[in-house]
């Protein structure tokens, strides 16, 4: 007459291992690292601007440099592949949109976020002068 | 096919432990039916929970090969040679494959999952609901409560204090039906600690749900419904909590 | 053993155990409601109806209209005056349910749209796409969490009645996870456990349909009615017996033997109406009886088409459209694409009758009471004289509701007479030797018979001799066949040991409630020497309303075969006349 419930543990610190679907959830979190990363890039270059011409073009000297132009270029595939995309992706979770009487397919969702993305994107290249 | 079933009796074992069984199977069965084979065939001791076969009523919930599945409808036709069985992952095991649903079932009971009403319904006829209106919150009344989505949440999985994501699911069915005028009342929970704030959206919930009820849309959903609600308080408006 | 006083113990969660605990609880806060259910409530049965559920709604249509199509798709068995109650109370039991959330498919000026169905002259038939019985049940389920008076215990296996000098007094039940045993005291049991589909070996019921409490009445002297009377819905899927609904010929779905014909035609259901196009209470919509037996002689003459399952005939919804099929039949789209690999939209689906419901039950009256005072039935478990001698689809989940409704009622008055439960030494002493015979059961080894075997030979006794066609040499050697089983059972061995979670020993229970049952459906099979409904006969192929417009009441004798009696069917209105589904017929 004795029940005895077994608790199977879940780690707190490698629970992530368990599956690949975790372990992408990981490497999306991750980004926020580059996130705080980029923050502080922005901080200290908003303090170079703020300060002098020279100290402008030191800042831009020194994070357009080969070691730092390797490290954007990683960081854009990290920020592409498994964040932005996988947010487009859940996008439509969280505005569903309805017409009438049936709900606006997903596609129209994602796509439009695109299309807001690269318009975005070529406006802000036009606007620094990159076309 | 090689069945590696999890077996664990508290009587007799201090710890689960897996056990193989040999099944000739056919080429058409879903994996529930080899275990009923291994059931009525070889070993009767096999301790598990079914009964439709034909994915309505979510008995059949189990981890199949590390996926929480519904046996009825994972077919072995899609599955390797190889199979492990394990009960349900983030619940205690009972026994075998069956595991202990308390906690969801006192969480289903929690987010108040019924119409509320301020006003009387109409007499003697139904509301008018369009079929626009039913289409908001159809996708949200299919959840059978097989509890794979409770398996995927890595969150529930660390804190059991997590409504979690059928429960919330449910609630959000509640808070789109045309009928309900509940929503700020339910939402006092869901926005709650242990609400859909423990959520991070790691979406793994709606990728397992067999009735693609999408319990992660429903929870995100709920959060900006839950700010909403909670600005529409703060700055007084007309529509928050009377 | 643990003792609980409670005012009424309901056995079953499903949507008639759930409809009238809510009765219940909303009449009366103050009594004490035990709801018993082997498995959670949303697990009960009432989750695979898919169809919807039969309520009088257009302006077209009439009370007078439902109740003809009722008794004379019962072929005259009904008792009418439960009939005129049901049909009464269907609509406002069906607006009650749309209160409580409901999610019921919609016309477009946003009114509860209504389907056709087999056998009803008028759309009638409420549906929530092709998942009705499983929108029922959680809405009714989730509604329940509303009322602190109703108790759940889930996963308790009820075992036996208490009784004492013919009064009901509760039931002995099991906790499934601990093997602890439970003695409720009560003055009111509501049976409401569903029926016993398990006991054929082709049925769209799930693993839980056992017909325990069928069985638990039974024993416990109350007599079941009708049990010979039972359905086969003409399309199940093959192998695997799950049901797809008659919503699909609803929808314009038809049926087609190996030439590509539509046989019905031959069988008094012609003429052919167009396709896509059904006319009510004709061909493929004609009642679920006259469609069963249709195949079956289509079987005789070869006609059907071989497939690995066995014979079959074939559903062709590819008319139907894909647009369509997924609003109104997604469900049915997803099992025939999963189970027998044939996409509706585009394929002919292989269907075959299966076993679906049993019209027959506990013995009760219009308000669901029993010979014994204090014990009640509903839904599927009772007989209420409803369905006659074959049940109208989405007759069934009105049931749950109308009968849940007026169960709880007279139960509710019965429970506040009697003003709460109590014990005495001779209850404890019932309660104790029924434990003490299952720990016997649990503990007795050596013997050589297994419970997987004797179910599967019940099975197949009860398919040769109480099928779609039965005959007297047929039905006697299934009653034989199953009395040696009966005695047999004492033989078997239950493996598992443990107390915790031990389906090994609910098995070898239930399979004790389902040779019950089983006795009892072949009993009546022999008894009933005429053709009625669901119970046809290739020596009496008439229908005899001289000697046979009665019910059948199978008693229990321990020891021996059941003793069958008969009793008299109460008209009111409409007198034994033809059942015609010909088209042909109309003007």
């Amino acid at each position: 007459m004795s029940r005895q419930p077994y608790v199977r543990p879940l780690s707190k610190t490698t629970w992530y291992m368990r599956n690949g679907r975790y372990k992408r959830y990981m490497l999306r979190e991750v980004t926020c690292i580059l996130v705080a990363i980029y923050c502080f890039i922005s901080i200290v270059g908003l303090a170079a601007l703020a300060d002098s011409p020279e100290r402008w073009a030191e800042f831009l000297a020194e994070f357009t440099g080969p070691g730092w132009v390797v490290f954007h270029a990683l960081s854009l595939v990290f920020y592409l592949f498994f964040m932005t995309f996988d947010w487009f992706k859940l996008a439509p979770k969280a505005m569903p949109l309805q017409l009438g009487d049936q709900k606006l397919p997903d596609q129209f969702i994602v796509i439009g976020h695109y299309v807001a993305w690269i318009v975005v994107t070529l406006a802000i290249f036009w606007l620094t002068g990159v076309i | 096919m090689e069945l590696e079933v999890m077996r664990y009796d508290p009587e007799k074992d201090d710890a689960p432990w897996f056990q193989s069984y040999s099944v000739p199977c056919e080429e058409d069965w879903a994996i529930l039916d080899a275990i009923n084979y291994v059931k009525e065939n070889i070993d009767t001791t096999l301790s598990y929970r079914w009964s439709c076969h034909m994915m309505v009523c979510g008995s059949c919930g189990m981890m199949v090969n590390g996926e929480p599945s519904l046996t009825c409808k994972t077919f072995i036709r899609s599955l390797p040679d190889k199979v492990r069985i394990e009960p349900l992952e983030n619940f205690p095991i009972e026994r075998d494959l069956v595991v202990v649903l308390d906690d969801v079932m006192q969480k289903l009971h929690k987010v108040q999952p019924y119409i509320i009403r301020k006003d009387d319904p109409p007499e003697n006829e139904e509301y008018q609901q369009s079929r626009g209106a039913l289409a908001k919150f159809k996708q949200y009344t299919m959840c059978i409560n097989c509890m794979c989505c409770y398996s995927a949440c890595p969150q529930y999985g660390l804190s059991n204090d997590f409504i979690g994501p059928a429960a919330l699911a449910l609630a959000h069915r509640y808070n789109l039906d045309s009928r309900d005028q509940g929503k700020s009342q339910r939402l006092d929970i869901l926005a709650d600690h242990d609400g859909v704030w423990d959520c991070s959206f790691v979406g793994a919930c709606s990728e397992v749900c067999p009735k693609d009820v999408d319990p992660a849309a429903a929870i995100q959903q709920m959060k900006i419904d839950g700010a909403m609600e909670f600005w529409k308080q703060k700055l007084g408006f007309p529509g928050g909590k009377s | 053993m643990q003792t609980i006083q409670t005012d009424i113990v309901i056995v079953g969660a499903g949507g008639g155990g759930l409809r009238a605990a809510i009765a219940i609880a909303e009449a009366n806060p103050e009594l004490n409601i035990a709801l018993i259910s082997k498995v959670y409530p949303m697990r009960s049965h009432t989750c695979a109806a898919e169809g919807g559920a039969a309520g009088v709604k257009g302006a077209d249509d009439s009370l007078d209209l439902h109740f003809d199509d009722t008794v004379s798709g019962g072929d005259w068995l009904c008792d009418q005056n439960v009939v005129e109650y049901f049909i009464e109370q269907a609509p406002r039991e069906l607006v009650q349910l749309e209160h409580w959330g409901c999610p019921w498919s919609r016309e477009d000026d946003g009114s509860v749209a209504v389907r056709a169905f087999g056998g009803m002259k008028k759309k009638r038939t409420w549906y929530a796409a092709d998942k009705s019985g499983f929108h029922i049940l959680h809405t009714l389920f989730q509604t329940s969490l509303q009322f602190p008076s109703i108790k759940r215990y889930d996963e308790y296996f009820a075992l036996e009645l208490l009784h004492e000098d013919g009064k009901c007094r509760g039931v002995v039940a099991m906790e499934m996870r601990s093997g602890r045993f439970f003695q409720f005291n009560s003055p009111v049991v509501i049976m409401a456990s569903g029926g016993g589909g398990q006991v054929f070996p082709f049925t769209t019921n799930g693993a839980i349909k056992t017909g325990d409490g069928m069985a638990m009445a039974y024993r416990a002297g109350v007599p079941l009615k009708d049990m010979e009377l039972v359905q086969y819905h003409p399309t199940g899927l093959p192998g695997t017996g799950i049901l797809l609904t008659e919503g699909c010929r609803g929808e314009g779905g038809i049926l087609i033997n190996k030439d590509g014909y539509r046989y019905l035609q031959d069988y008094g259901m012609g003429p052919e109406t167009p396709i896509g196009e059904p006319v009510l209470k004709t061909m493929e919509l004609g009642p679920r009886d006259r469609l069963s037996q249709a195949f079956w002689h289509e079987q005789k003459k070869g006609n059907t088409v071989e497939t690995p399952w066995g014979d079959c005939v074939m559903l062709d919804m590819r008319h139907l459209g894909e647009k369509k099929i997924n609003e109104r039949l997604p469900l049915v789209r997803e099992l025939a694409s999963s189970y027998v690999g044939h996409d509706p939209v585009t394929d002919l689906v292989p269907v075959r009758p299966v076993i679906h419901f049993m019209m027959g039950g506990i013995d009760c009256n219009i308000a669901g009471e029993t010979r014994m005072p204090g014990l009640f039935a509903l839904g599927e478990t009772a007989c209420s004289g409803l369905h006659g001698a074959n049940r109208l689809g989405s007759n069934s989940l009105t049931d749950l509701l109308v009968s849940g409704k007026r169960t709880a009622q007279q139960a509710c008055a019965f429970a506040e007479a009697a003003g709460g439960s109590s014990d005495d030494p001779a209850l404890t002493a019932q309660a104790e030797s029924i434990v003490t015979g299952i720990r016997e059961l649990l503990q007795q080894s050596g013997g050589d018979e297994s419970i997987s075997g004797i179910r599967r030979e019940m099975k197949t006794a009860l398919e040769a001799g109480a099928g779609i066609y039965r005959d007297e040499e047929g039905a006697a050697t299934a009653c034989e066949k199953i009395a040696g089983l009966r005695q047999r059972y004492r033989a078997i061995e239950v493996h598992d040991k443990s107390n915790v979670f031990n389906t090994d020993l609910q098995q070898a229970l239930e399979l004790r409630n389902m040779l019950d049952v089983a006795e009892t459906i072949a009993e009546g099979s022999l008894e009933r020497r005429e053709s009625r409904g669901a119970h046809q006969r290739l020596d009496y192929t008439e229908r005899d309303d001289v000697n046979f417009l009665k019910h059948s009441l199978c008693f229990r004798q321990p020891d021996d075969r059941p003793r069958v009696e008969w009793m008299d069917v109460t008209i009111t209105r409409s007198k034994p006349g033809v059942r015609d589904y010909s088209g042909g017929k109309k003007k």
